[in-house]
């Protein structure tokens, strides 16, 4: 059973619907990625994902032992105040609260958690470090920490790396990845199309007349997704319908 | 000097000042982050007017008027906040000091027996037998609620849509702060006046965040700070007379603050020195 299952979801503004129809599921392992054009409605789909908005029409589906409160989240505009007292570790734990109801600390558990979660992220060596004195892309791994601290299962990411220079970005992705390949749904808005393509599994591209979900293979061969890419693409399929091409026009 | 420490009043005021000087500074963090420090100051004048209609109306024990007035100031305060941030600034200005005139006003009227300096800059001598009982209650709960919800406290004051998408319910909470604060405001502007008891929410936190840079330490810091500030404040006007406490209180923090600063820019300079 898919960790996530959205079928015909219609969102939008005060009666004004800004998502349409949109349908897909994400697996276990599958890395999404959400591209199209500012103000496409992104932002809107995650948050309608997330329960920050109620749906006009469609359904959500989670898988049964997964429940709303247990994303993890990154979002696109963090409104982080610049001299917030705060060290890393007190950041990556907070993301375990939506886990637990009461009490002073976290439990020793959480603690191991944490660690192997940082380790992950590659920031073991900042968990001492206070969160404002980071540089951008180390504050989005901490951040992104966090978001795996409330769940393993599945992360959202609303443009994670629109601060980031290209080669921590880079970075970021194959991290990304490398979640998803260790098990863990990912879905992520994004404006870098060659990064998504190169990293996804998945495409999910919103676009006001027709919106496309598919392998990233299917996307780069479908209408949408010529209209997106500029570049020939090398492989095979493609060669073979450009000779093909070629042929007919002989 | 062990006399003072024995007299009666001083023991009162000893216990109440110590527990409002814990809430103050525990609030004062998340405030001062949550930059709803203007929230404290309007519910502090809310308070003043509550008190006055009380004393117009002869009620024996105000705080059964003032503690809901302000609690419901507290609420549509924060409502205010949330909604918008730039009319929140002019909507709570023209609430608190709406509520200022309004006690100045009852207060002058010919008749009543208020005290008004004493109402605008606190009395060690204001805390009576039934207050100190109430006060005690109130900032015990205060403190207790803050414990039993500071992992829930952090999130919400660091980052308050991500605690919101993964399930916290962030309304409940702020609210939970906001009527918090007012119970503080209620129980301390009695010792500290209305003039005064908004600074001992603020200064602590600033203080602290002068020096110190992780939220626990800044909480803990700003608890030390704000109980000794506190304590020798009610010592310095305890033996000096007609000094008001809540002013002497307020002095202390501010050289606290000072000194912090003093010291923060000595160590930026010798860090940048190091470097170089
Ligand atoms: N709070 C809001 N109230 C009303 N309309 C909104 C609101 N937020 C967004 N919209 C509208 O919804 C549409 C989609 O916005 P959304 O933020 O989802 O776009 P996006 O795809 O995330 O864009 P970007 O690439 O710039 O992040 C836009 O046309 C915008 O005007
Ligand atoms: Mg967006």
């Amino acid at each position: 059973m898919s960790l996530l299952a959205v079928s015909d979801l219609c969102l939008g503004y005060e009666g004004k619907a800004v998502v349409r129809d949109i349908s897909f599921t994400v697996n276990e392992g599958d890395y999404l990625c959400i591209i199209g054009e500012n103000g496409s409605g992104k932002t809107t789909l995650i948050k309608g994902l997330l329960g920050l908005m109620s749906k006009y029409s469609g359904e959500i589906l989670f898988s049964d032992d997964l429940e709303q409160s247990h994303i993890g989240y990154l979002s696109q505009h963090f409104k982080h105040k610049k001299d917030f007292p705060a060290s890393v570790r007190e950041v990556v734990m907070s993301g375990f609260l939506s886990r637990r109801r009461f009490g002073f600390g976290y439990s020793k558990a959480q603690y191991v958690e944490a660690h192997s979660v940082m380790e992950q992220v590659g920031i073991i060596e900042l968990e001492k470090k206070i969160f404002s004195d980071l540089s951008g892309g180390q504050q989005q791994r901490v951040l992104l920490a966090r978001a795996l601290c409330a769940t393993r299962r599945l992360i959202l990411l609303d443009e994670p790396t629109s601060a980031l220079d290209p080669i921590v970005t880079a970075d970021f992705y194959s991290l990304l990845r490398k979640l998803s390949q260790d098990g863990v749904g990912v879905v992520m808005v994004s404006h870098d199309i060659n990064s998504a393509l190169r990293h996804a599994t998945h495409i999910l591209c919103l676009d006001d007349n027709s919106s496309f979900f598919g392998t990233t293979h299917e996307f780069v061969h479908s209408d949408q997704g010529r209209k997106f890419i500029l570049s020939d693409c090398p492989c095979d399929d493609c060669t073979i319908i450009h000779n093909r091409g070629g042929i007919e026009n002989a | 000097m062990l006399e003072l420490f024995m007299h009666p009043f001083m023991i009162k005021a000893l216990i109440v000042g110590v527990l409002i000087a814990v809430c103050c500074a525990l609030l004062g963090v998340v405030l001062v982050l949550k930059q709803y420090s203007m929230i404290g100051d309007g519910l502090s004048h809310v308070g003043f007017g509550a008190l006055s209609v009380a004393a117009v109306l002869n009620l024996s024990t105000p705080i059964y008027l003032s503690l809901p007035v302000v609690m419901v100031a507290a609420f549509f305060l924060l409502r205010i906040t949330e909604t918008s941030k730039v009319s929140a600034d002019a909507a709570i200005a023209v609430i608190s000091s709406s509520a200022l005139a309004i006690g100045v006003f009852i207060a002058s009227i010919n008749g009543t027996n208020i005290n008004l300096q004493q109402y605008m800059f606190g009395s060690i001598l204001s805390v009576g037998e039934s207050d100190l009982v109430i006060s005690i209650v109130l900032s015990v709960f205060v403190i207790a609620m803050y414990f039993l919800f500071y992992n829930k406290i952090f999130a919400i004051t660091f980052d308050e849509d991500f605690a919101r998408a993964t399930g916290i319910r962030t309304g409940v909470y702020n609210t939970v702060i906001s009527l918090l604060t007012a119970i503080t405001i209620v129980v301390g502007m009695r010792m500290l006046g209305t003039m005064l008891i908004s600074a001992l929410i603020i200064f602590p936190a600033l203080t602290s965040m002068r020096l110190y840079r992780r939220f626990f330490t800044v909480i803990i810091s700003s608890v030390v700070i704000s109980v000794f500030c506190v304590v020798a404040g009610l010592f310095t006007s305890f033996t000096v007379s007609d000094i008001p406490v809540g002013a002497t209180i307020v002095l202390f923090n501010l050289a606290v603050f000072l000194v912090f600063a003093v010291i923060a820019f000595v160590k930026n300079l010798l860090s940048k020195k190091i470097r170089k």
